[in-house]
C-alpha cells in the first residue's frame, strides 16, 4: 500500500524527536565519568528506572510485531506477550538481587565476580554483542516500517534516519539520556495504548458485507520490476489501484450489523461469537512473475481467540510431536531470555541499592503487564477496523490508530518510533560497554583512562549503529515479534545457564563459564541458521523446499540449547574443578 | 527529580547476609510458584489444546482467561515479594 504523509504527522512526528534529542543534550554536560556513561552514576531513582525498564523493553517487537501478530492472526501474538512478560518473574525473583550485589558494569563483570578469568569476559563480551546485533535487527524493521505511512518515505529511509538519531544521543551522553528517554517513552507508550484501547471500545465491532470488502485481492510483481493491484497498475492515480484496507466482521452474534461500545469482557466475548475475515496468503511464482493472492476467507471467532491460527503456532492444532516441540521451545526462551538479556541486567546496576532494584523491577512488570494487556484490545482492534495494509503486519497498531485521525496517528507514530530509539539507544550502550570493558580493556588489556574509554565507547557505539542499519534494510519482511523470539532464544542459550548456576552452585569453575557461554550461543546461533523458519523467511525458499532443506526438527532452538548450555557447564566444571588440598 | 549529577558510582551496600538469605528463598518460593502456573499454560497448549477453546466464565475461553491470568499473576506475585521483603534491616537503617 502507499501511504500518504500528513504535514500534522510530520510536525508532531519532529516534535517528540527534538524533545527526545534535546533531553540527551541537556544531559551530556552532567555525564563526565565513564561510570556516568555506562551505568548512569548508580543515582537513578527506582520509580524512574521501573519506567524506564518498561521503556527499554517494551520495544518494535511488543508495541508493532505482536499487535501486527494479532491483527492477522488472532491469539498467537499474544503467546508472546505471555513470554515476555513471564520472564520478568525470573528476573525478578531469581536474578535481580544477586545480580546487584555483584557488579559494576557489565554481564561479564558480574559473572567475574569470583574468579578475574579473561576468557569468561571474552566469551561473555561475545555474547552480549551477538545478541544486542540480534535484538536490534527487529528494532530497526521496526523503524523502517514506521517511516513509510509517516513520512511517506521508503523503507530504507526510516532506518538510516532512527540508525543515525541513536548514534547522536549515545554518541553525546550515552545511559543517562536513555534512561530519561525510556522513562518518558515507557510512560506516554501505556499512556497512549490506554487511550487507543478505549476508543476500540467504543467504536464497538461492526459487520461489512459490501462486495469491495469482501472481494479477493491480487499484487502481481512482473520480471520488468513493475508491480499490478488488482489488475491495474499500482500507483493512486487516475486508471490505477492500490491494495485495499481491510479488517471486518462478517457476522456478528444475534445476527446484528454492528454493537455500539462494548466494555472489555464483553469486546472479546462478543468476538467470539463472530465472525471475522481474515485474508490467508497465497504466492505463486510463473516464468519469473510472482503473484501474490489474498482470499478473503470468514473464520469463527472461537479459532481466533485460541492459539494455532497462525503459520508460526499452526501445528498446534495437528498431530505432529515436532510443531509441540517447537511452540514449547519458544515458551522456555521467553521465559528465560528476559533475565538473559545484556541491555537490561545493565539496568541494575543504575539504582543505588538491592531495595531499590527490586521496587523498579516491580513498577517495570506492572507497566508492563499493562501495556501486554491493552496489546490484545489493539491487535484485535486492528484486526476489525478495516486499516490493515495486507504486505506489512507490523504496521497494524499505527494504522489502527490512523484510522481514528491523523493526530492519535503521529502522536502514535512518534511514540513508536521514540520507542524504538530508546531500545535501540540501550542496546547500543551494552554493546558498546562490552567492547571498551570486556574486550578492549579486560581480554585485549588496552590502557585507558576514564576519558578514553568514554570516546572508544562512543566509536564503538558508531560502528555497532551501522552494522545494525545493514541488518535492517536486509530483514525488511519480517515480523519484528519473531525475529525478537530469535534474539531471546540466544541470550537464554548462551547467558542464563552461566548466570544461574553461578548464583546457585558452588562447583561452577571458570572454565564451565566460558564454555557453556560459547557453547550455548553457538548452538542456538547455529540451530536458527539451519532451521525451517529461517529457510523460508530469510534464504527465501518456498515452503515444502524449506521444510526439505532444513536440518533440525524443530524451528526454535530453545528447548534443546538452553539444557545443552546447563550441561556444558556442568560437565566443563566437573572435569576443572580443583582437588581441594584445605 | 533526585541525582541529576549522574558523576558518582553509589558506594557498595552493607547488607545483613541472613535477610538476604530470607529474601533469596521467598524469591525461590514465588518463582517455582509461577514456573507451575506457567508451565501448566504451555503444557495445556502443546498438548490438549481443545481445552483452550472451551469457556469456562464471563463468555470467555480459557485461553483468553488463562492468559489474563498469567499477567495477572505475574503483577500479584511481584507485589507480594516486594513486601516480603520490606523488613528493617541495618543497610536500610544507615540511610
Amino acid at each position: 500500500m502507499i501511504h500518504e504523509p500528513s504535514i500534522l504527522s510530520v510536525l508532531v512526528f519532529a516534535g517528540f524527536v527534538a524533545i527526545t534529542l534535546g533531553l540527551s543534550f541537556y544531559f551530556a554536560r552532567k555525564t563526565q565519568s565513564s561510570a556516568g556513561y555506562f551505568a548512569a552514576g548508580g543515582q537513578i531513582h527506582w520509580f524512574v528506572n521501573g519506567v524506564a525498564f518498561a521503556g527499554d523493553y517494551l520495544s518494535a517487537a511488543s508495541f508493532l510485531g505482536i499487535c501486527g501478530m494479532i491483527a492477522f492472526y488472532g491469539y498467537d501474538g499474544f503467546l508472546y506477550s505471555i513470554g515476555f512478560l513471564a520472564g520478568w518473574v525470573v528476573a525478578l525473583f531469581v536474578v535481580a538481587e544477586p545480580l546487584k550485589r555483584l557488579g559494576k558494569y557489565t554481564f561479564a563483570d558480574a559473572l567475574n565476580s569470583q574468579f578475574q578469568s579473561r576468557a569468561i569476559t571474552l566469551s561473555a563480551g561475545i555474547s552480549t554483542l551477538v545478541v544486542s546485533v540480534f535484538y536490534l535487527i527487529p528494532q530497526m524493521v521496526g523503524a523502517g516500517t514506521l517511516i513509510q505511512p509517516l513520512l511517506g518515505f521508503p523503507y530504507w529511509v526510516g532506518v538510516v534516519l532512527v540508525g543515525i538519531i541513536v548514534v547522536l544521543i549515545v554518541a553525546t551522553a550515552g545511559m543517562v539520556s536513555t534512561t530519561y528517554v525510556q522513562f518518558i517513552k515507557g510512560a506516554l507508550l501505556v499512556l497512549f495504548s490506554g487511550i487507543l484501547t478505549v476508543m476500540i471500545l467504543n467504536r464497538g465491532l461492526k459487520v461489512d458485507t459490501s462486495e469491495e470488502a469482501n472481494s479477493p485481492q491480487t499484487m502481481v510483481k512482473l520480471a520488468d520490476g513493475s508491480v499490478q493491484i488488482n489488475g491495474k497498475p499500482h500507483g493512486h492515480k487516475e486508471g490505477q489501484n492500490d491494495l485495499r484496507p481491510v479488517g471486518h466482521l462478517s457476522k456478528l452474534p444475534g445476527g446484528k450489523t454492528e454493537t455500539g461500545p462494548l466494555g472489555p469482557m464483553e469486546y472479546l466475548a462478543t468476538l467470539q461469537q463472530s465472525e471475522v475475515v481474515l485474508w490467508p496468503k497465497k504466492e505463486t511464482t510463473v516464468d519469473g512473475v510472482k503473484t501474490t493472492t489474498w482470499t478473503p476467507t470468514p473464520t469463527a471467532g472461537s479459532k481466533i481467540l485460541r492459539p494455532g491460527n497462525s503459520p508460526t503456532f499452526k501445528g498446534l492444532q495437528s498431530d505432529k510431536l515436532s510443531s509441540r516441540l517447537n511452540f514449547i521451545s519458544l515458551m522456555l526462551a521467553l521465559f528465560c531470555g528476559t533475565a538473559s538479556l545484556p541491555h537490561i541486567l545493565i539496568r541494575y546496576y543504575t539504582v543505588k541499592d538491592q531495595a531499590a532494584a527490586r521496587l523498579s523491577t516491580v513498577v517495570g512488570i506492572g507497566t508492563i503487564g499493562t501495556f501486554y494487556v491493552l496489546t490484545l484490545f489493539m491487535g484485535l482492534g486492528a484486526m476489525t477496523s478495516g486499516s490493515i495494509d495486507l504486505t506489512n503486519d507490523n504496521m497494524s497498531a499505527p494504522l489502527l490508530a490512523k484510522s481514528f485521525g491523523d493526530l492519535l496517528f503521529a502522536m502514535i507514530s512518534a511514540i513508536a518510533f521514540t520507542t524504538v530509539l530508546g531500545t535501540v539507544s540501550g542496546l547500543i550502550v551494552a554493546a558498546s560497554g562490552a567492547v571498551v570493558h570486556d574486550l578492549l580493556s579486560s581480554v585485549l588489556r588496552w590502557e585507558m583512562n576514564d576519558h578514553e574509554k568514554v570516546r572508544i565507547g562512543k566509536l564503538s557505539s558508531v560502528i555497532v549503529g551501522v552494522i545494525a542499519i545493514i541488518l535492517g534494510i536486509q530483514f525488511k519482511d519480517m515480523n519484528a515479534g519473531f525475529l525478537v523470539g530469535w534474539a531471546f532464544s540466544v541470550a537464554a542459550s548462551a547467558n542464563l545457564p552461566s548466570l544461574v548456576m553461578l548464583l546457585f552452585w558452588k562447583g561452577t569453575t571458570k572454565q564451565g563459564i566460558s564454555a557453556a557461554i560459547l557453547v550455548g550461543l553457538f548452538s542456538s546461533l547455529t540451530w536458527i541458521l539451519v532451521s525451517e523458519d529461517t529457510f523460508a523467511k530469510v534464504y527465501g525458499f518456498k515452503a515444502d523446499a524449506a521444510a526439505a532443506a532444513a536440518m533440525v526438527p524443530f524451528s526454535q532452538p530453545g528447548l534443546v540449547t538452553i539444557p545443552l548450555g546447563f550441561l556444558t557447564l556442568i560437565v566443563v566444571s566437573l572435569l576443572t574443578r580443583k582437588k581441594s588440598a584445605d | 527529580m533526585a541525582g541529576l549529577d549522574h558523576g558518582q558510582v553509589h558506594p557498595k551496600e552493607i547488607e545483613d547476609p541472613l535477610i538476604a538469605a530470607r529474601n533469596a528463598r521467598y524469591g525461590m518460593v514465588l518463582f517455582l510458584i509461577y514456573l507451575a502456573f506457567y508451565g501448566g499454560f504451555v503444557a495445556l497448549n502443546a498438548f490438549s489444546p481443545t481445552q483452550m477453546e472451551t469457556t469456562p466464565a464471563l463468555g470467555l475461553n480459557l485461553a483468553i482467561l488463562y492468559g489474563f491470568a498469567l499477567i495477572v499473576a505475574a503483577m500479584v506475585l511481584a507485589l507480594i515479594y516486594a513486601w516480603l521483603c520490606r523488613a528493617v534491616s541495618p543497610a536500610d537503617q544507615s540511610k
